[in-house]
């Protein structure tokens, strides 16, 4: 602060010129966000546009083969999107109960003070970097999982689905913990009122009435595991046979991108120009999934705020 | 409809004390077994690389001898991109998050801007890699530079920080804008003498979130052209640059129980590096909160 006396700024002679460049200096600072948005379509749809100018469209949706190294080439993206779905669907089958009993047990269970220790130290988990999850997915987890399951091979589904999972366990967790804490208490005053005990509350009144919330974790958590990368890339392995085994190698849409972008492939090529194709394909996905979420909190808030 | 007894024969439902008592225990399970998986992951990195760092490790070049490399310039290359990634995405986060707060509240553009932050903040990292590698590396012809990179991850924060600023501006109560604006300050100067330093914590904290995640991030720097196993630091903005990711990767990928080693230390050093950036955050809101209004 200038030591000036307290106000005088306030009596500074002002234009309003001055005021209207701020305000469209900070508008157009704003744009960025639109221009970003913009340029990210703009690039995937211009350079998925060069390739598919050599592989038909036809191929790319219709094809169960994925070679893009071999002779002949082959661009069939199920297998990359199996691969994708079987990993998320791992992660989400471990975050998925723990996330939600996380979030029922901080908001109903827990006093104030474990609450307030506890949610910063689960959301921790996400804040660690996704390198760091791959690194003990390939050299801790794998060989752990090995014991139970003596046939998994070096690179597996398994492993970087379960420690996926857990990576996105804050996500659910602090959303939905937001969304049942946020259930208005006379919900719970009547609900015990009519005799109903705290679980029977939580089960069938509480946890229903966060349910737009919740739900918005859940769709945000999926993009998250749909979109993760690195842990993929080092942990899940390098076959494009299409096929849903946990237990064998896989490769997801992003770990395959990361595998051609590393220098793979020599660029300009038809099989780097599909990674392109791919990442259109991964960022649709996500964005459909965002939107869902983006609209489901809306649904929350509006419900709220009444 | 079910009558009212109905309703309340169904929420009573079987209710057990064993029931709730075994629910509550799983539920707990719920809680630390997550935290156990850390304190396991953090443990097994820290008993495999700590004894391999040392000043040696710090200060070294990569070497095809595992014990002799180290991360000097990927570590430099490191805190040049964190460095010129909070330079370019913080003023550009904090005027987006001035605008739609102080400014375009009921504007259809704010409406829109919104809309669009909300996406961004869910497209995964690789995608904005691509949008690195399509704009700043091709386009822009900046090719595989620090600063393409820095931009490039600058994007990629930028939704944290409109974010964390937008929750700062909201904790600042009207009434102190009120009072500003009727001792005659414009809104411009409301905002730059009354409202943003109340708002300084919420910032840094911001800052400091988009900068940790910055750190870690590795997918795009494949994307935009980071180099694997660097041999010098960066000398200028369009220096071609590596990143202790970007080691750490190299290192995990190769089957090799030394270089495996030296995956975990420089995961040590980076996990080092991110409690050392919370625990600032820590302080300065410790710091400035003490001062609060």
């Amino acid at each position: 602060m200038p030591k000036a006396a307290p106000g005088s700024w306030t009596r500074q002679r002002s234009s309003s010129i001055g005021e209207r460049a701020v305000e469209l200096g900070l508008a157009g600072c704003s744009l960025v966000s639109i221009f970003v948005t913009i340029g990210i379509v703009v690039v995937l749809v211009h350079e998925a546009g060069v390739f598919f100018a050599d592989v038909p469209l036809g191929d790319f949706f219709g094809g169960t083969t994925w070679t893009p190294q071999f002779d002949p080439a082959h661009y069939g993206v199920w297998p990359l999107v199996a691969g994708t779905l079987l990993t998320s669907g791992i992660a989400m089958l471990v975050a998925l109960p723990f996330g939600l009993l996380a979030a029922i047990y901080l908001s109903e269970y827990a006093a104030p003070r474990t609450r307030r220790m506890l949610k910063p130290a689960l959301e921790l988990l996400a804040g660690i970097p996704t390198i760091v999850y791959g690194f003990f997915a390939l050299t801790v987890v794998t060989p752990a999982l090995k014991n139970v399951f003596p046939e998994l091979g070096i690179f597996n589904a398994l492993s970087p689905g379960i420690v996926m999972g857990v990576m996105i366990i804050p996500m659910i967790s602090s959303l939905s913990e937001d969304a049942i804490y946020a259930v208005p208490d006379s919900l719970r005053e009547a609900a015990y009122g009519l005799g109903s005990g705290k679980l029977p509350a939580i089960i069938r009144v509480i946890v229903p009435s966060a349910w737009s919330g919740i739900a918005a974790s859940i769709t945000l958590a999926i993009s998250r595991a749909i979109g993760e990368t690195m842990i993929l890339a080092i942990a899940a392995g390098q076959s494009t046979e299409m096929r849903l085994d946990p237990r064998e190698q896989t490769e997801t849409m992003t770990g395959y991108i990361v595998r051609i972008a590393k220098g793979d492939v020599p660029t300009g090529t038809v099989s780097y120009n599909s990674i392109f194709a791919v990442g259109l394909l991964l960022f649709t996905m996500t964005l459909v999934m965002n939107v869902i979420s983006y609209r489901l909190s809306r649904k929350l808030r509006a419900r709220n705020r009444t | 409809m079910k009558g009212s007894e109905d309703v309340a024969a169904w929420l009573r439902g079987r209710q057990g004390v064993w029931t709730e008592r075994v629910f509550v225990w799983v539920a707990r399970f719920a809680v630390f077994a997550p935290l156990a998986m850390l304190a396991w992951l953090l443990g097994n990195v820290f008993i495999d690389g700590a004894s391999r760092i040392d000043w040696d490790f710090i200060t070294g070049l990569p070497s095809r001898h595992a014990h002799k490399a180290g991360i000097y310039p990927a570590l430099m290359g490191s805190l040049w991109l964190i460095t010129l990634t909070a330079v370019i995405a913080l003023p550009l986060g904090v005027a987006t998050a001035v605008y739609l707060e102080e400014y375009g509240r009921t504007s259809r553009l704010a409406g829109i801007i919104e809309v669009a932050i909300a996406n961004l903040a869910g497209v995964p990292s690789i995608i904005y890699g691509m949008l690195g590698l399509g704009v700043f590396v091709r386009f822009a012809g900046l090719g595989p530079s620090v600063i393409a990179g820095a931009l490039t991850l600058a994007l990629l924060v930028l939704p944290i920080v409109i974010m964390a600023t937008r929750e700062a501006l909201r904790t600042v109560r009207d009434s102190l804008r009120e009072a500003a604006l009727a001792l005659g300050a414009t809104r411009w100067r409301t905002t730059w003498h009354v409202v943003l330093p109340m708002s300084i914590p919420g910032i840094l904290t911001g800052a400091i979130l988009a900068v940790s995640r910055a750190i870690g991030e590795t997918a795009p720097l494949v994307l935009v052209g980071a180099v694997a196993a660097i041999r010098f630091a960066p000398d200028g903005v369009d220096s071609p640059y590596g990143a202790l990711p970007m080691q750490i990767y190299k290192w995990t990928s190769v089957p090799n129980k030394d270089l495996r080693t030296n995956a975990a230390a420089a995961i040590v050093v980076l996990v080092i590096v991110l409690l050392l950036l919370n625990s600032v955050a820590i302080w300065l809101r410790n710091r400035y909160q003490k001062r609060a209004y």
